[in-house]
């Protein structure tokens, strides 16, 4: 109770007048920091950021250079790729020209060989044709005669017994002609 | 120095016990006996704290930004936080870039010292804002104010400065007298002294409710009034919490008028 009666006793009369030694330790405080802080490690920290501001700048212009440098390789290659493609379509456009103008020739060609074969075709029916004809010829002679030499042979009595050696002959004929056409397909 | 004059109160008095009333905190709870005694000059526990308050940030500046390095380690990330905190926020604000450079370290040293001298209200052991002592409010108020009054009248020149200070617009007629006296009482008294008073006051009170808080806990640890106790020493807890928040506030607000001060100074005449 004692030491508090005491510091009662201390209690100034007015708690906004300031004491002055309060007042000057504490302007000397402060300034202590200030200094210090203007002086040395505001600077310091403001030349780092400076630095860091400086860098990150820097780094900002490398990528954009870097950026800048791929764009360009873009460009190139897209150029390349296009001229490619015009190369490869010429070469396309070429190679089919060249393969019509060979179909074209070939298609000259075998319809040069096709007549060629159909005029050797013909002129082999016109040969058989005429041999046929001769053979024809020469074998409806032969006919003829024997026919004749039949009818004269018989006695031509009375019309149904010519009629009947008529149709014997031409049955004769038949048969010779369908064992001639059995015989050419079996030579075949 | 004994267990008295370091708690201010009587440690052996509880509730229940006869003859023994509430000390209640009071002014004698700013005053300290003095640790030592220079050439008749006292040196007492707020000057103590004030200049461990200049150790610990300058300590911490120079821990965090002695070295600086363009990659930062935690310290000097945390530096650079609150660095750019008082610069940008408060500084920038008031005054633009290009003005506000010059006052920077100014303001940010009167931020961290400020603060600083606050904390130490919640710092167990140290236990006392600075800034509950007038004088220290005053010192750091009295830097501003001569700051503002020297711009003032540097940059608009004497009568300039004059009609800066005074609010001078001949477009207001009649009126313009008592305009100007209480312009000039404004810049003149009031801003100075409340821009003092308002930490001051401020970490007064703080310190005196959790003082009475912290006492009435210890006072009334005795039989039934522990439940009491109890919920006193919940509020110590809660108004500790509480002035760690108002701490930063009064330095910030207080470094926000000076940048206000000094904007008002360097503004041609409005």
């Amino acid at each position: 109770m004692n030491a508090l009666a005491n510091m009662a006793a201390e209690v100034p009369e007015n708690p906004l007048v300031p004491p002055i030694p309060e007042l000057v330790i504490g302007l000397i405080a402060f300034f202590i920091v200030f200094g210090f802080l203007a002086k040395k490690f505001l600077p310091n920290i403001n030349k780092v950021l400076e630095e860091r501001r400086k860098q990150i700048e820097g780094r900002i212009e490398e990528a954009e250079a870097t950026q800048a440098e791929a764009q360009q390789v873009l460009a190139d290659y897209r150029a390349q790729l296009a001229d490619a493609r015009h190369e490869a379509a010429r070469l396309r456009q070429e190679a089919q020209e060249q393969g019509a103008t060979l179909i074209a020739e070939m298609r000259a060609e075998g319809q040069r060989q096709r007549e060629d074969i159909i005029a050797a075709g013909h002129a082999q029916i016109e040969a058989d044709r005429k041999q046929a004809a001769l053979s024809l010829r020469q074998d409806v002679g032969k006919l003829a005669t024997e026919l004749a030499g039949k009818l004269v042979g018989e006695s031509l009595e009375d019309a149904a017994r010519q009629s009947r050696t008529i149709d014997r002959f031409l049955d004769e004929v038949e048969a010779k002609a369908a064992s001639d056409t059995t015989k050419a397909e079996a030579g075949r | 120095m004994s267990a008295e004059t370091m708690l201010a109160f009587d440690t052996e008095c509880h509730l229940f016990i006869p003859g023994c009333g509430f000390e209640a905190p009071g002014l004698h709870s700013f005053v300290f006996e003095p640790l030592f005694t220079i050439g008749g000059y006292e040196f007492n526990k707020p000057m103590l704290l004030a200049f461990l308050s200049t150790i610990v940030v300058v300590g911490f500046f120079w821990a965090a930004f002695g070295r600086a390095k363009v990659v930062p380690g935690k310290l000097q990330m945390i530096g650079e936080a609150g660095y750019d905190f008082v610069r940008r926020g408060l500084v920038y604000d008031a005054l633009g870039k290009r003005e506000g450079d010059k006052y920077v370290p100014f303001m940010v040293s009167l931020f961290f010292f400020v603060w600083m001298m606050n904390l130490w209200s919640i710092i167990p052991v140290m236990a006392f804002p600075v800034t509950s002592v007038i004088a220290f409010p005053v010192g750091m108020a009295l830097i501003v104010y001569v700051l503002w009054m020297y711009l003032t009248f540097k940059k608009q020149g004497f009568v300039g400065g004059l009609k800066n200070i005074s609010g001078y617009d001949k477009s207001l007629g009649w009126v313009l007298p008592l305009i100007m006296v209480l312009e000039l009482l404004q810049h003149l008294i009031i801003r100075p002294f409340t821009h003092a008073v308002r930490l001051f006051a401020n970490m007064f009170a703080g310190h005196l409710l959790i003082l009475l808080f912290t006492i009435a806990s210890w006072y009334m640890l005795n039989g039934v009034g522990i439940v009491y106790a109890g919920a006193s020493f919940v509020m110590t807890i809660v108004m500790t919490a509480f002035e760690l928040f108002i701490q930063a506030v009064q330095a910030y607000v207080f470094v926000l008028l000076a940048c206000n001060y000094v904007q008002g100074a360097l503004a041609e005449h409005h």
